[in-house]
């Protein structure tokens, strides 16, 4: 299925892996620090319904305006130490990055209908062109530009591949697995 | 000479190589998994919008490294060293580059892409008065997917051609596939690394090694690694790898080196060429 949404999302259960989705009205991004920097201190935007995009952004400042140069996606994983209890906490619904996350992300995006996605890694121009500005910026004095809580207005942001869904299913373990067993047969064939 | 590798560096890092274009719209026609296609599709499109506001095609946009290909008589040797790191500055700023030198005890970024040893610049010299330089700025994600192993001799060809394929199945979609990788085998550590690095950067995607049992080791790896299935960013599908090119080098009898590079699908990669008359040329 490909779904075409403007936020805040109502229901992510209806997500499935395999999904692709385009999103366009808000996306706040946070990464390691920002992700801390919440869960301590709570947040000072309403994250229920959002969508979490794990990203170190390339901005400018042009005539007084925030321009983004390059948006790519980061390595999700990094942030698996907290995002449960950031779920838990803030109800995201789509949680966005590169690379996937760990069981306990999986196992929170159950209990609380929320999914995980995956962007395209490097491709920080297509990124860019989709956001179509600045709404605000949180935390950017302590946290710098790249870890600080930005929110962008976004027009048809994707293709964002759903691969951790609210059913416990997760792509990277079936292609893992099917991979391991590609592995298994090539290496048969290589002794032969 | 300087503008001129400010220049290379910036259509390296903002207008993807034609060999790699074709590549991936080559697998995007072939490619039978249809989440697969999608990140194909926007890489694709990533590298469009890229060419075409001339913006970095990642925001990782490398550590700044160039091989030089020298010769002997070439007369203004003493300047390429000081024309490269202040072109690496210029480029920084004017492109901009994210800043990726970082002191590795005191974690201070230098801010400019140059610090102890880097821009790495690598030299080999060959007859003739001209040079080369191959501009490759090279992501950190792809690099740390890259590999040496010292295998025992005895497991011979079968046992290099299974660590590479493992390699490859353990990268998963860390390396942001489909990737193009580089197998370097004999001389000793060092040696099986660089090879490995101007296999997979410096030869252009499809081109096979001379020598024909050579050639048919990458053709079967390259079959090998896409039945794979780990797929575009690891997503699944047919587009695993791009292309393994393999290089060797005569090797110890007690030693058996297996280098292996990955560079990831912004294979940035440029050439300025300078002849004896300082006619200098991007291609």
């Amino acid at each position: 299925m490909e779904y075409h949404e403007k936020t805040p999302i109502q229901d992510a259960r209806k997500y499935k892996v395999g999904d692709v989705i385009y999103i366009t009205g808000e996306v706040i991004l946070a990464r390691d620090e920002a992700h801390k920097k919440l869960l301590e201190e709570g947040s000072p935007l309403d994250l229920k319904g959002s969508v979490i995009y794990h990203c170190g952004p390339v901005v400018a400042k042009k005539n007084g305006e925030w321009k983004v140069v390059a948006a790519g996606p980061t390595t999700s994983i990094r942030m698996e130490i907290f995002e449960d209890e950031f779920i838990a906490k803030f109800h995201p619904a789509i949680i966005v990055g590169k690379g996937g996350m760990g069981p306990r992300t999986l196992k929170t995006l159950k209990e609380h209908g929320a999914v995980y996605t995956a962007y395209t890694g490097g491709c920080g121009a297509l990124a860019a062109e989709r956001i179509k500005g600045v709404k605000e910026v949180q935390f950017l004095e302590e946290l710098g530009i790249p870890e600080a809580v930005w929110v962008f207005r976004v027009e048809e942001f994707g293709p964002l591949v759903v691969t951790m869904d609210s059913h416990g299913k997760s792509l990277y373990d079936d292609v893992n697995k099917n991979a391991r067993k590609n592995l298994e047969d090539i290496l048969k064939k290589i002794e032969r | 000479m300087i503008d001129e590798i400010v220049y290379a560096i910036k259509k390296a890092e903002t207008k993807l190589s034609e060999d790699t274009v074709k590549a991936l719209k080559a697998a995007y026609e072939r490619e039978s998994n249809p989440l697969a296609r999608t990140q194909l599709e926007a890489i694709l499109k990533n590298v469009e919008i890229a060419e075409k506001y001339s913006l970095p095609m990642c925001q990782d946009t490398g550590l700044q490294t160039f091989f030089m290909d020298v010769g002997y008589d070439f007369p203004f040797i003493r300047e390429l060293k000081v024309a490269i790191e202040e072109a690496v500055r210029r480029a920084t700023k004017e492109i901009p580059l994210r800043p990726n030198a970082v002191h590795p005890f005191l974690h201070k970024n230098s801010g400019d892409n140059t610090g102890r040893f880097v821009p790495y610049i690598h030299w080999e010299l060959h007859e003739g008065d001209d040079a080369v330089i191959h501009v490759i700025p090279k992501g950190g994600g792809s690099e740390n997917m890259s590999g040496l192993y010292m295998l025992p001799p005895g497991v011979g060809i079968k046992g290099i051609k299974k660590k590479v394929i493992e390699h490859i199945f353990n990268s998963g979609g860390k390396p942001c596939p489909p990737t193009i990788i580089g197998v370097g085998i004999g001389g000793g550590a060092d040696l099986a690394l660089t090879l490995a690095k101007k296999a997979a950067i410096l030869r252009p995607i499809g081109a096979r090694h001379e020598e024909e049992f050579v050639a048919q080791l990458e053709e079967e790896l390259y079959e090998m690694a896409n039945k794979l299935g780990i797929g575009p960013m690891g997503l699944g599908g047919d587009t695993t790898v791009l292309d393994v090119h393999v290089e060797y080098a005569h090797r110890h009898p007690a030693t058996l080196p297996l280098g292996i590079v990955t560079q990831c699908w912004a294979n940035r990669k440029r050439k300025v060429r300078i002849s004896a008359d300082g006619k200098v040329e991007v291609v």
